[in-house]
Formats: C-alpha cells, structure tokens, sequence
C-alpha cells in the first residue's frame, strides 16, 4: 500500500532527475560539501589565524602581517625557506634523470618485465614514513650498514655521520626522496613512452638518425607532455613534504634541515604557537599557486593543440 | 641484436636495471633482515669484526612477538584498516558522481567546477594542517577516527573524479543512448549501464585511496593523541621511540608488518595500480 502512495512523490523526483542540471546538482553535492568545510573552510581560517596572535586555548586578536614580519626576520625561517627550494629542485632533477633513464630501460622487451615493473614501485606504495624508518636505521651512525659497505670498498676510513652532520644531513634526506621518487616517475614515463608509436623511430632510423638524435627529436618531444605534469606534481609534493625530514631529522641537526611543513609543525603544534604557524604554512602558498597556475595554462595549451 | 653486442647489452642494459632493482628494494630486504635478526647481533658496530650484514645467523621472532604483545601495534593496525576503508568508499562514492557529473552531463559552470577539483587535487595536506586542527576540535571530532575519515577524502575525492572522468569519457554515449530509448531513467542508465562499464577505474581508484589513506601522515600525527587511536605510521614512530631510545627490531619489525596489508592489496591489482596511475597523468 505504501509503495502505491509514493509512487507519484518517486516518480516526480524521477522527473527531476531526468533534467541535466538537477542530476548534476546532486552528484556534485556531496563533493563540493565536504571540499567547503574541509579545504576551503580552513584555508580561510587558515588567513585569519595567521593575523592575529593565537595560541593553543587562547582565541587571541588581530595583530595584521605581524607574524610575517617576525617569521621573515627569524633566521631558521630563512633557512627553511631556502632548505625547501633547494630540495624540491635538486630531487626533482636527480628523479627526472633516474626515472626516465629507467623507464627507457623498462621500455624494452625482457623476461619478468612484468615482475620487475610491480617490484620497483615499491618504494612508492610502501607507507613513506615505515621505508623512511628503514633508511634512518641504514643511517644509523654507529650500526649503518652502508658505512660498513664503503669501508669495505676502502671508500673510507672513518665513519660517514649520515643524519647527525648539518652538511650531509639535507643530502641523505636528499637520498631518500629520489629513492621513493624515481618509480612514481619511471613508470607514469614509461606509460608516456608506450604511447610513442615506434613506426617514428624506424622511419627515423632509416633516415640515419642515431640512437641519441632518435632520442632526443622524435622521444622527448612527445613525452614532454607527460614529462611536465608528472613533474609539476612532483614539485607541489616535494615542496610541502614533511614525512621524510620529521622521520629522519626532525628539523636537526640545530635546525639545519627544516623545511616549511616541518617548522610550521614544530611552532604551530610543536610550541602552540597556532596563529606563527599558520603563518609559516601559508608561506608556501605563493609558490604553489605559481606552480599549479603554470600547471592549468599547460594543460590547457596541450588540450587546444 | 648482431651478435657480439652481448657484452654492450650487458653494460647498458642488465647492469643499470639490476643497480636499480637493487637499490629501489635494498631497504625492504634491511626492514626484514633486521626483524629477524636477534638483538646482539643488531647492536655490533659496523666495524666490528662480527659485524655480519646481510644475513643472520640465529634468526629470531623475538621482535615481532614483541611488537605484537608489548606494543597497541594490533589496534593500531585495526584502526588504520578501518579509517583508510571508510576514507576509500566515501571517496569512491564522491568521486564517482562527481565524475559522471562532470564528464556526461551538461550544466553551467561545468568546466569551472572541474577546474576546483583540479586545484584541490594540488593542495598539500602540510598547507592547512594547523587550521584544521582547530576546525576538527571545534567538532569535537578531535582523537577519534572520525577525524580522519572525514578528512582523507579531501585529498583522495579529487583524485578520484579525475581518474574517473577520465573513464567516463571513454565509454561510447550510444551506450546510454540505447538505455535511454529502451525507457531507463537517466539515474538507471548511469547506475546499470556506465557504472559497472567502468568498474576497471572504480577499482583503480579504490587502490589508490586505499595506498594513500595508509600512508597518509601528518592528520593522523597532529588530529590524534591517544596511543590506542594511532594509525600504524604515527604509532610506530610515536610509540615505539622512547625518548632518544630506538628499538630497531620492533621497529622494523612493525615497518614490515604495516606494510603488508597495502603490499597484498597492490600485488592482488598491480595492472590496475599501474593503469590508475598513468590514467591519473595523461587526465
């Protein structure tokens, strides 16, 4: 009976269904909802926190741009600001070089291709911070079992203070970023490259192209597309990373290895200095913007080709 | 390949592959050697004579049990699993609609909307952390998985509507076109006809969100306090570091244990894994 007298109230809501527009509201609603309290929501608190002077338990008032003056006047700021460039551009250079020199090594036919192809994306699946723990403990100063490998191979005398030295610290975090970094961009390349019809290189082979001229005028030109969105999300990722410093230095050693995300954590959490913390995460935003307004102009432009 | 080129194939071909192969997996094999490996032999200074690296002569479950007795590692390993499912299905059911939205229908503003998600995708979990702290204890959902679960698909919902779009505008519209005539509704005709077309990209996208809501690090570090409501990352490295004191068997012991449920997911659909990823670059 119930069924009868609902079935003109389900067969309206039918209707409305049938309209494009209604349909569209409804499945985008749920989305943009959560999006709204979850992203933009706090990115516009995230605004006002960093102009006022609150802390954990305390509201606190508006205070202007005086967080960022005081953040850009303190010198580990500064030097967590240059730690996060140089890091995003060096491993981003060592990934692209590894990763597509592998993926034009994968690109080959060879037995357990399929077998190699799962194993090396390990690194990539495997949570970040348990494979990073592994690399703490290889970097272990007392018991580090590459310390051991390079003596034996009468690299060196002494031991190597992989995390606990500010100069080689970054470079050993440095280290562990390509590693998990190099499969994501060997195999998205390697993905572009099976893309490449090979009819080209033999056409350019018969034209007494070499294998470097083959490479370089028919291969890259047409990975480049791939090339650069890969590598645009990999800046983005790399340049808010946080996982990979707070496992291995926490910032150390004396602050020498912070990046924006691990020192905005260490005040705004760490010292509940919520509102200078803020402050310090927006500060990367400039930078992502120009990265992610880059990225939209060149999909664009791919897209009207 | 002319023959006597054999020795060139091997320099330029076997010789790099098998430096990668070995330095991509080199840490995995540590985690499991060092678990296995009894606590007065991981202790041996690396120039000690003794010192024997890549294998164990006494292997031991010493840690593990340790791990699986002494430690929360058990909860937290439930608590991961049960957070990154419901993260994974509120995603896949986001993402999905919104998907079909933006790839089949046609409304105002669609291109805009579709351009949101885009940057959203972009943003980093590290940019909005600390305000998002607040809003999470302004709702009282501080130190419970809710946190997290409503959390994690502002990261994975983006991801997946792209993935998905791109699966949906694949799929020929005669498809639904026939439906359509046969008298379907244009909500059945996308439940019963597209939806189980694109099942190869539900499936893609479910792997991922499942991947990244395991590996998912800095909510979980900063939204939960107590050790009984941990995730294995932030547990493993919270709880099992005591002050300055590191207790590598159990640690790796838990590094290797924590990575198996995402190891088994990923080997069970690693062509899926594979195609998520590539259709996420060319989307």
């Amino acid at each position: 009976m119930a069924a009868v007298v609902n079935a003109p109230v389900a067969a309206k809501s039918g209707r409305i269904l049938e309209r494009e527009d209604a349909l569209a509201f409804w499945l985008l609603f749920p989305t943009f909802a959560l999006l709204a309290i979850f992203i933009a929501y706090p990115f516009v608190r995230g605004v006002w926190l960093s102009l006022t002077n609150a802390t954990v338990g305390e509201a606190g008032h508006f205070v202007g741009l005086a967080n960022f003056t005081k953040i850009f006047d303190d010198s580990i700021f500064r030097t967590a600001a240059l730690n996060t460039f140089v890091y995003t551009a060096i491993t981003t250079v060592f990934k692209l070089a590894l990763g597509l020199w592998l993926a034009l090594l994968l690109n080959r036919h060879f037995r357990g291709k399929s077998w190699v192809r799962a194993f090396i994306l390990l690194p990539f699946i495997i949570p970040t911070v348990l494979s990073t723990l592994a690399w703490k403990w290889m970097f272990d100063p007392t018991f580090s079992v590459l310390n051991w490998t390079f003596w034996k191979l009468h690299f060196i005398n002494g031991r190597i203070n992989w995390l606990g030295d500010p100069e080689l610290a970054m470079t050993s975090i440095i280290i562990v970023n390509v590693w998990r970094g190099v499969p994501f961009y060997a195999i998205s390349l390697l993905a572009g490259l099976q893309t490449i019809n090979p009819d080209l290189h033999e056409a350019a082979a018969i034209d007494g192209a070499n294998r470097f001229q083959r490479f370089w005028y028919v291969t890259w030109p047409l990975l480049l597309p791939v090339t650069m969105v890969v590598v645009l999300f990999s800046i983005i990722q790399t340049f808010a990373d946080f996982q990979l410093v707070y496992v291995l230095t926490g910032g150390g050693p004396a602050n020498a290895t912070h990046l924006f995300a691990t020192y905005a954590y260490q005040i705004g959490i760490g010292t509940g200095l919520l509102s200078e913390g803020a402050a310090i995460s927006l500060a990367m935003f400039p930078a992502l913007l120009l990265v992610v307004v880059f990225q939209l102009w060149y999909i664009r432009r791919v897209e009207n080709r | 390949m002319i023959e006597g080129a054999r020795w060139k194939k091997w320099l330029w071909f076997y010789l790099p592959l098998g430096a990668f192969v070995f330095g991509l997996l080199f840490p995995f094999y540590w985690m499991a050697v060092t678990t296995l490996r009894p606590d007065k032999e991981l202790y041996r200074p690396w120039n000690s004579p003794l010192y024997e690296p890549f294998w164990t002569s006494s292997p031991t479950l010493d840690h593990i049990k340790n791990l699986l007795y002494e430690t929360l590692f058990g909860q937290w390993m439930w608590n991961t699993m049960l957070i990154a499912t419901l993260a994974t299905i509120i995603s896949l059911v986001c993402g999905v609609f919104a998907g079909y939205a933006l790839a089949r229908l046609k409304f105002r503003f669609a291109g805009m909307l579709g351009t949101v998600i885009f940057i959203t995708y972009l943003v980093p979990q590290t940019l909005l952390f600390i305000p998002l702290a607040d809003i999470i204890r302004d709702y009282h959902l501080g130190d419970t998985p809710w946190a997290l679960i409503l959390t994690y698909p502002t990261f994975l919902i983006p991801f997946c509507t792209w993935l998905m779009m791109g699966y949906f505008k694949a799929i020929p519209k005669e498809l639904e076109e026939c439906a359509r005539i046969d008298g379907a509704a244009r909500w059945q005709a996308m439940v019963y006809i597209i939806f189980p077309v694109a099942l190869p990209g539900i499936l893609s996208a479910a792997i991922f969100a499942f991947t990244l809501s395991w590996n998912e690090f800095i909510y979980a570090l900063v939204f939960l306090s107590s050790p009984e409501q941990k995730t294995v990352p932030v547990g493993v490295v919270s709880e099992l570091i005591r002050g300055d004191v590191f207790f590598w068997g159990p640690l790796m012991a838990g590094a290797l244990i924590g990575s198996v449920p995402v190891a088994v997911v990923y080997s069970f659909f690693v062509e899926h894994y594979v195609a998520g990823m590539t259709g996420a670059v060319k989307g």
